[in-house]
């Protein structure tokens, strides 16, 4: 690699930590990030499956968004913000409790997806009025410029992105994560609840991306380097790179943006409609509506589905999808699921093909290779609900 | 042409061995590279009979992380795959000089390998990476 492509890079707060554990580091999102440690990337993904896994996901987008008139003030004040947020993302952010956290997407004019982004509402009448939100990393300057021009005059930004953003997951992760946050056990999946460590306040969330159970944590700088470090240091928890996040994530039939989704796609074709609460689809207010409840109503033409490859040849992104002879989608994710110990991917396929147990080609290097439309996850998901 | 009646081991800058026997070569892909892949999951590997020149694509290594192509290190006719790897592509990992080995060439050209490194000239440049 040359000093050319990493000269630019920035790096998070835990970037010597990742050195420390003899990361191996990559560009990514404009960061230089770990893909992997000296376990390698397949026990890793193992290991975050039985024990715990710490992810540093500090190059993702946290930020915060509060009324310019001031927070405070109740059910109200969340009623405001959310009706703001609510003209770029199409789920029923009105209706979230206290504490309560959704993932939703960010849509351009004809209903595309801009990006996926988890919402949050915060704990107390005087926190009512703003809202937690985490974007991709990769797009993050475009949506937080998107959320700026939308809401001038009416809502302030505020990034968080020069914070530890870190997620611990696995089925262990609980058991360390309450010797650091006690209480923190009885958050439920897409829940959080601030804390206060070292005098320093942090966002801890019941959420992930490996489709088990886990947490992220935001917490600034000066709190957030030890408390990584003094987690590293229990047996149950292994520093995660990210080749493993990628093999977790598509084993749980979780979408990378990007990748399986785009701003050509809409959430019906990319199998995320569930995203569209009741309420938002009956009045039809979001951006895209039109498009978006049409192909809700008559069905997409293509639809994201999880393949299943019937040999072992792994599939990779961009490979195409054939039914006699004949191109009919693509793979938008593919590789070996260490888990299940074979082959997946996941791609969009003509709507009519796409029913679990329909035998597709995927052309490999030339060759059609068998393989078969399956449901998603292919690994079933770990959490508390 | 030079006649290896001991087997001898050479390498590319592509991080492959060659051991040359007469006029047969077997090839595979050095610790080195098997360490930088990380874990294989699949290996592609060419018919017996392919013809291939030098520097053609001769298979393909897939990890968990992504796919790599192999390279045919010097030209030659292929006339034996290893049938171990088609269900054990981890035998690479486990023994890259060894059970791991990918085919077998009929060496077309026995010029080209002088132009590979020797074991001396190998270690000194993955030193020097």
């Amino acid at each position: 690699m040359s000093d050319q492509t990493t000269e630019n890079l920035k790096r998070t707060p835990l970037y010597d930590v990742h050195v420390e554990h003899g990361a191996k580091l990559v560009p990514f999102a404009g960061y230089e990030m770990p893909v992997q440690y000296p376990m390698g990337v397949k026990d890793e993904h193992l290991w975050t499956r039985e024990k715990a896994g710490l992810f540093d996901v500090s190059h993702m987008g946290p930020c915060f968004l509060s009324l310019e008139d001031g927070i405070g003030g109740g059910d109200e004040a969340h009623a405001k913000i959310a009706a703001l947020v609510e003209t770029l993302v199409p789920s029923d952010i009105a209706g979230l409790k206290e504490g309560q956290a959704r993932l939703t997407v960010l849509l351009n004019e004809d209903g595309g997806i801009l990006d996926d982004l988890i919402i949050t509402r915060p704990i107390g009448e005087a926190a009512q009025g703003s809202l937690y939100i985490v974007v991709n990393g990769a797009v993050k300057d475009a949506d937080w410029a998107l959320f700026e021009r939308s809401f001038q005059g009416k809502a302030v930004l505020t990034r968080a992105d020069d914070r530890i953003l870190f997620a611990l997951q696995g089925p262990k992760a609980v058991d360390v994560m309450s010797d650091f946050f006690p209480g923190c056990e009885d958050l439920k999946f897409m829940h959080h609840m601030p804390f206060e460590l070292n005098g320093t306040s942090c966002i801890v969330s019941r959420c992930g991306y490996t489709g088990e159970d886990g947490f992220e944590v935001l917490v600034k700088p000066e709190a957030g380097l030890p408390l990584v470090k003094e987690m590293l240091t229990d047996e149950r928890v292994q520093p995660i790179g990210l080749g493993a996040r990628d093999s977790l994530r598509l084993e749980a039939g979780l979408c990378l943006y990007g990748h399986d989704m785009d701003p050509t796609r809409d959430p019906v074709e990319a199998d995320l409609a569930w995203v569209i609460q009741k309420v938002r689809r009956e009045r039809a207010d979001f951006p895209g509506a039109d498009r978006i409840l049409k192909a809700r109503a008559e069905g997409p033409a293509e639809k994201r589905v999880g393949i299943r490859p019937l040999e072992r040849a792994p599939a990779r992104e961009g490979t195409m999808i054939e039914v006699g002879g004949e191109p009919v989608g693509i793979v938008t994710s593919g590789g070996f699921g260490p888990s299940v110990d074979h082959p997946v991917a996941m791609g969009y396929v003509r709507s009519d093909l796409a029913e679990p147990g329909t035998k597709i080609d995927l052309m490999v290097r030339g060759k059609a290779r068998p393989a078969e439309v399956v449901s998603l996850p292919f690994v079933p998901h770990n959490y508390k609900r | 042409m030079t006649r290896y009646t001991q087997p001898t081991t050479f390498y590319t800058k592509e991080h492959e061995w060659v051991t040359v026997h007469n006029d047969l070569a077997t090839v595979g892909i050095t610790h080195y590279a098997e360490n930088q892949l990380g874990d294989i999951v699949f290996v592609e590997l060419p018919d017996v009979g392919a013809e291939f020149s030098t520097g053609d694509d001769m298979a393909v290594v897939e990890s968990v992380k992504a796919a790599s192509d192999v390279y045919a290190p010097i030209a030659g006719k292929v006339v034996e795959v290893n049938p171990v790897l088609a269900d054990k592509p981890e035998t690479v990992n486990e023994s890259p000089r060894e059970k791991g080995w990918f085919c077998v060439l009929e060496i077309k050209d026995g010029a080209e390998i002088a132009k590979l490194m020797d074991e001396e000239a190998y270690k000194a440049f993955c030193e020097g990476l």
